[in-house]
């Protein structure tokens, strides 16, 4: 793979696709972007009783920035930019909490920061958009990443039209996501046992990889100013849930569905629905956490300037609209998309990391490309560990990456479903 | 100052009194000249300093309906003209001014600087319960008769002077919203507890309750226009907002398929309203307004749901020349399920009823279904024991058919068997005056051929009611051979006096309605037959408008009796007039699996005791083959259960069964429950375009066959660019 110095980057970058054709030079000579560190704090539960309650959304974000920085030695005067996932970005984690983030993690006064939001995929679209300004060759070291203190902040405090504003929620099928993964199953089959079987091997394999230490390269503690430990292990997690514990639970979106009207919704969305099966509670959903996470991504030279060794390269990236309705299928549109974009088939990914906003989601995405389970969110997931929205999707990401280390495995597949019916995906590969 | 349309006076205590009172007119109604009337008040009142206040209200026993929706109608033309005079958006521009006249009226009136209440007795609805919302203060008759609300939406508008934007400022959001929607005529104590209006007082009262607020320093400034106001449940985006906007947007869908423009435009302009100063509230709701009239949806639901069904109210197809008929007694044999309920109807509209049947126990049986349909009411709070006594008292029981001889009119709801019925007419001519009338609850049986066992066809007449009697809002009168104009006059005086709409069709099998239910019944099985999934077909029902699927309402209908009726059509017509595959399924369910309907609670549908019906699993091993839902047409599937109906309902005219296109459209939306927003069967061609619908028409019967054939009358009407009612115009005006 060749790479290329900035002037020449420079000069390419201004030219015009034509151009660069005629002179020779492919996409795949354009910079690529490397994964060199990740990390993330552990989960705390998102409410007042989670150990990460006092914490503040920026007091995570540093965190992970911070231990980024340390644990790499890193200059931040090489860093140009500072891009994080902030689902609710309201209060105390509104107004571009990622400058803040930059400047209290002590990265100086020259490194920016920028928030963004794609609800769910936020963290990993993060991750994206760093690699994309390597790759364009207009930056060489980027951290991408994400945080939301669900707790604090409040899931869905930052409003906005979509559910609300009767222009686009009547044109969009607005259902609460529960409601569409409740019709995920019911349109494709799932049934409540089949759901709550796909949670109870989540909190399984989330054990199994705690108890192996799977997740230690990546988890930063989260002290107080003292220097105490408030958290150092995901807290969300059940590991003694089994069917029968699972089975007391009531589905949690009923009374949305038929007193809410939602289910109509769905059902005028998908007409060959006959009746909305709810089959979702808290114990088979993604659990509402605190968290944050940062991934360092820089170009070949940047990082060997840095003195640190590329762990993976972003192969490739996507985003797509889906269905607004089924809202929670763009993991299967996205994953056709990346994969017909990068060239690669099924075959070709080792590891699948399916955001498990839901237990239907993951087995649609599974159905959908016909995938052994053993394949698919091998070190568990948001079942049990929990989906800090904003983070989560550079949470994934570098899980999986730890595991295809772990394991001698070459390439993964990241992606997450979206509110508002979107998708984004992520391919790395080790190198 | 002259005034044409009210009476004003003022007091020694310096209050004002603008007495709404039409010359010429019965009801007070919104014209121009009340809306000049009204400034030039509101003009005396700010200039004369002598004047404290205004107090506003009616010199008839009702407030006002409302606006005259004929004037709505004249603002259309007026766009259209001026459209291709000045171009698009002037003409726009022109329109939105003068369809949002009334609300800068009343907004006018609301900040002029002095206060002005409203003393309302009787109906104030509409427009005239929107000036009531504009004044300050509002003071409501007590009298049982006053109702107060917004119905626009029942005509496909919407209360475009003010109406969404005060409602929700007096109260919660999501009770606001329910009230647009519903359109409901409000009762007095219960438009005080909403918050409506202040006071609720004895009719006599009103106006000295009125003038005491303004003499006791009532405020001139709306309570939304004093600073720092916050409506009742605070800003949009907000907790209460979250709770509140989200189901309200799904419950809209649910309600209306997205079907209904006015109902979304509710929700626009409040939602954008409550975000907005009182001033630009009103002309955002006035933009969405503009938009609404000039609905095809506005038009087609003014046409048919005021206009139409007011007309035929009110007699229109009544004959002119015989005198007005007084039907007191009223006879009815058979007091089976139809006729309990007509029993019932009759003696709720205070007619005396002689009930009769084989035995004094049947007799009796029918009438204790009165008993149970008051003591429902009474229930609900809506009616009294003392109504119940009453009403009950006016139904005399017996199996002596001379019991019926001091009737003015005698209706037959007897087992649908021509001998049956045959005899019964037998024995009831002979029990009653031979100016009585006799009419037949028959839904099958030809009329003609009923009369010609009666002695005198002439006054001889079919009345076909729907069921269940005491809900469906509709009666098919027909006219048999020989019905002469006594008889159809006394029906139609009849179906006036239980306060029912009729429409008068000619002798023919099915009639109107049952021809066209017919239709979409036979589609849905159709459907079933091709492999659809049934889900599908039920919801391509629902979401084209009928307020059930076909499959559920062959249920409902009960399917051996659809059965049974195939049956019968196929040994009277042949079977060419029927369809063999319909056929085999409605015999695979009644024959092969004992599936009857609802009434077994076995049919299309499974019925657990306590939980919500199911489709019957079972239906996907009648389907030889079967669609994967991802390759149905689904838009398709609804304009086939639509346009099959408006076929029939167009062969029906083409045969002269319809001869008053108003019939076919009331009748389609109040018998069977024809996609209301399309104004009913022919004006769903009509807004069309009887070119663009034979289109359609044509491509389905390619594909699907000649129940898509369209007739010969409807082709030629297609092709020198006619429309229904523009046909029959010309057929009156000739």
């Amino acid at each position: 793979m060749g790479s290329y110095g900035r002037t020449r980057t420079g000069f390419v970058s201004f030219c015009r696709p034509a151009f660069r054709e005629g002179l020779g030079i492919r996409r795949s000579e354009m910079p690529e972007a490397y994964i060199y560190d990740h990390v993330r704090t552990p989960r705390g539960r998102g409410k007042p009783d989670g150990s990460l309650h006092e914490v503040t959304a920026l007091r995570l974000a540093e965190v992970a920035l911070r231990a980024l920085k340390d644990r790499n030695g890193l200059d931040t005067r090489r860093v140009d930019d500072v891009i994080l996932g902030c689902v609710d970005p309201v209060g105390e984690a509104g107004g571009d909490i990622a400058r803040a983030a930059a400047l209290v993690a002590d990265y100086g006064t020259h490194v920016p920061g920028v928030q963004i939001n794609r609800f769910c995929a936020s963290g990993l679209d993060a991750v994206n958009f760093a690699a994309a300004q390597v790759m364009a060759g207009q930056h060489d070291m980027t951290i991408g990443g994400g945080v939301e203190s669900m707790s604090r902040v409040g899931l869905g405090a930052s409003g906005g039209a979509w559910p609300v504003d009767p222009a686009i929620a009547i044109k969009s099928w607005f259902m609460p996501q529960g409601v569409s993964a409740d019709l995920i199953a019911t349109k494709y089959g799932f049934s409540r046992a089949d759901c709550d079987a796909y949670a109870v091997e989540s909190q399984k394999r989330s054990a199994a990889a705690w108890a192996e230490g799977r997740f230690g390269g990546a988890v930063v503690p989260v002290r107080d100013i003292n220097g105490i430990t408030l958290l150092a292990t995901d807290e969300h997690m059940r590991p003694a849930t089994d069917m029968q514990s699972l089975g007391q639970l009531k589905a949690s979106f009923v009374q949305m569905g038929q007193m809410g009207g939602f289910d109509a919704v769905a059902i005028d969305a998908h007409p060959d629905v006959e009746a909305v099966d709810h089959v979702h509670h808290a114990g088979n959903s993604s659990g509402i956490v605190d968290g944050a996470a940062a991934v360092l991504i820089g170009s070949r030279e940047a990082g060997s300037a840095a003195g640190l060794k590329p762990r993976a390269r972003i192969r490739a990236f996507a985003n797509i609209g889906s269905d607004p309705a089924l809202m929670l299928t763009g993991p299967v549109d996205v994953t056709r998309k990346v994969l017909a974009r990068s060239g690669l088939s099924l075959s070709d990914i080792d590891l699948f990391e399916v955001n498990e906003a839901f237990a239907a989601v993951v087995l649609r995405f599974q159905q959908a490309f016909d995938l052994d389970p053993a394949r698919v969110n091998v070190c568990g997931g948001a079942i049990a560990m929990g989906h800090p929205l904003g983070a989560t999707g550079a949470m994934i990401l570098g899980t999986v990456l730890d595991e295809l280390e772990r394991t001698g495995k070459e390439r993964a597949l990241v992606t997450l479903c979206i509110g508002a019916g979107m998708g984004t995906a992520t391919i790395v590969e080790r190198v | 100052m002259d005034l044409t349309n009210f009476r004003f006076e003022t007091d020694a205590d310096g209050i004002a009194l603008a007495t709404w009172d039409m010359p010429g007119r019965s009801m007070n109604v919104f014209t121009n000249a009340v809306m000049d009337d009204l400034h030039a008040v509101i003009d005396a009142v700010v200039a004369d300093p002598a004047i404290k206040g205004c107090v506003v209200t009616s010199g008839k026993d009702n407030f006002s309906g409302g606006a005259d929706l004929t004037m709505l109608q004249g603002l259309g033309r007026a766009f259209e003209a001026l459209r291709a005079e000045r171009g698009e958006e002037e003409a726009m521009r022109h329109f939105f001014e003068e369809s949002r006249k009334l609300t800068l009226l009343f907004r006018k009136l609301e900040t002029c600087g002095k206060p002005f209440a409203a003393a309302v007795n009787g109906i104030c609805l509409g427009g005239a319960f929107e000036l009531a919302l504009s004044c300050h203060h509002r003071v409501l008759s007590d009298d049982p008769k006053t109702r107060v609300g917004l119905p626009e939406i029942k005509v496909g508008l919407f209360p475009g002077a003010g109406g969404t934007q005060r409602v929700p400022r007096l109260m919660q959001t999501g009770d606001a919203l329910q009230m647009l929607f519903k359109g409901e005529q409000i009762p007095p104590l219960m438009a005080k507890n909403m918050g409506l209006v202040h006071e609720v007082a004895p009719r006599d009262e009103i106006v000295a309750k009125a003038k005491a607020w303004i003499l006791g320093g009532g405020s001139a400034v709306a309570p939304w226009d004093v600073p720092k106001f916050k409506a009742p449940s605070g800003k949009v985006y907000s907790p209460a907002g979250m709770i509140t906007w989200p189901p309200a947007n799904a419950i809209y869908r649910r309600e209306t398929h997205d079907n209904y423009p006015a109902a979304k435009a509710i929700l626009g302009a409040v939602y954008e309203g409550l975000q907005l100063p009182m001033d630009l509230a009103l002309r955002v709701e006035s933009r969405y307004f503009a938009k609404i009239l000039r609905s095809t949806e506005a038009a087609a639901m003014i046409r048919t749901l005021f206009l139409s069904m007011g007309e035929l109210n009110k007699g229109a197809r009544r004959p002119k020349d015989v005198p007005p008929t007084s039907v007191k007694r009223v006879g009815v044999v058979g007091a089976g399920f139809m006729g309990a309920g007509v029993a019932y109807v009759s003696a709720q509209a205070g007619l005396d009823v002689v009930l009769v049947d084989q035995s004094v126990e049947a007799a009796e049986k029918g009438k204790a279904y009165a008993h149970k349909l008051v003591t429902d009411q009474i229930n609900k709070g809506r009616a009294k024991t003392a109504d119940r006594d009453a009403l009950l008292a006016r139904i005399t029981t017996s199996a002596d058919y001379a019991a019926l001889s001091a009737c003015d009119l005698v209706i037959e709801a007897v087992f649908e068997d021509p001998a049956v019925k045959a005899e019964v007419i037998g024995k009831v001519e002979a029990a009653i005056r031979p100016d009585a009338i006799f009419a037949s609850n028959t839904s099958t049986l030809p009329i003609t051929g009923l009369a010609k066992t009666s002695g005198r066809p002439e006054n001889f007449v079919g009345i076909h009611f729907f069921s269940p009697v005491e809900k469906m809002m509709l009666v098919e009168i027909i006219k048999g051979d020989q019905t002469g104009d006594t008889a159809l006059a006394t029906a139609l005086d009849f179906v006036r006096a239980i306060k029912k709409t009729p429409i008068v069709v000619n002798d023919a099998r099915g009639f109107f309605a049952n021809r066209c239910v017919g239709a979409y019944l036979l589609e849905g099985h159709t459907m079933l037959n091709e492999g659809i999934p049934a889900a599908m077909i039920e919801n391509a029902g629902r979401q084209a408008g009928m307020p059930v699927g076909p499959l559920s309402l062959t249920d409902e209908v009960a399917v051996d009796l659809a059965l049974k009726i195939v049956k019968a059509t196929e040994a009277q017509l042949g079977a060419h007039a029927i369809d063999p595959a319909q056929k085999a399924l409605l015999v695979r369910l009644v024959e092969g699996e004992g599936r009857l309907g609802r009434k077994n609670k076995r049919g299309f549908y499974d019925y657990p005791e306590g939980a919500p019906k199911r489709l019957w699993p079972g239906l996907q091993d009648l389907q030889a083959t079967r669609v994967d839902p991802e390759d149905v047409d689904f838009s398709e599937l609804k304009q086939r259960l639509l346009v099959v109906q408006a076929l029939e309902a167009a062969r029906t005219v083409g045969e002269g069964v319809v001869t008053d296109p108003r019939e076919a459209d009331v009748g389609s939306i109040l018998g069977f429950g024809f996609a209301p927003f399309t104004g009913g069967a022919l004006s769903y061609i009509d807004f069309m375009g009887a070119k663009a619908f034979v289109a359609l028409a044509q491509g389905l019967e390619a594909k699907h066959g000649p129940r898509f054939a369209v007739p010969r009358t409807l082709l030629a009407m297609a092709e020198r660019g006619g429309t229904f009612y523009g046909d029959a115009a010309a057929r009156k005006a000739a």
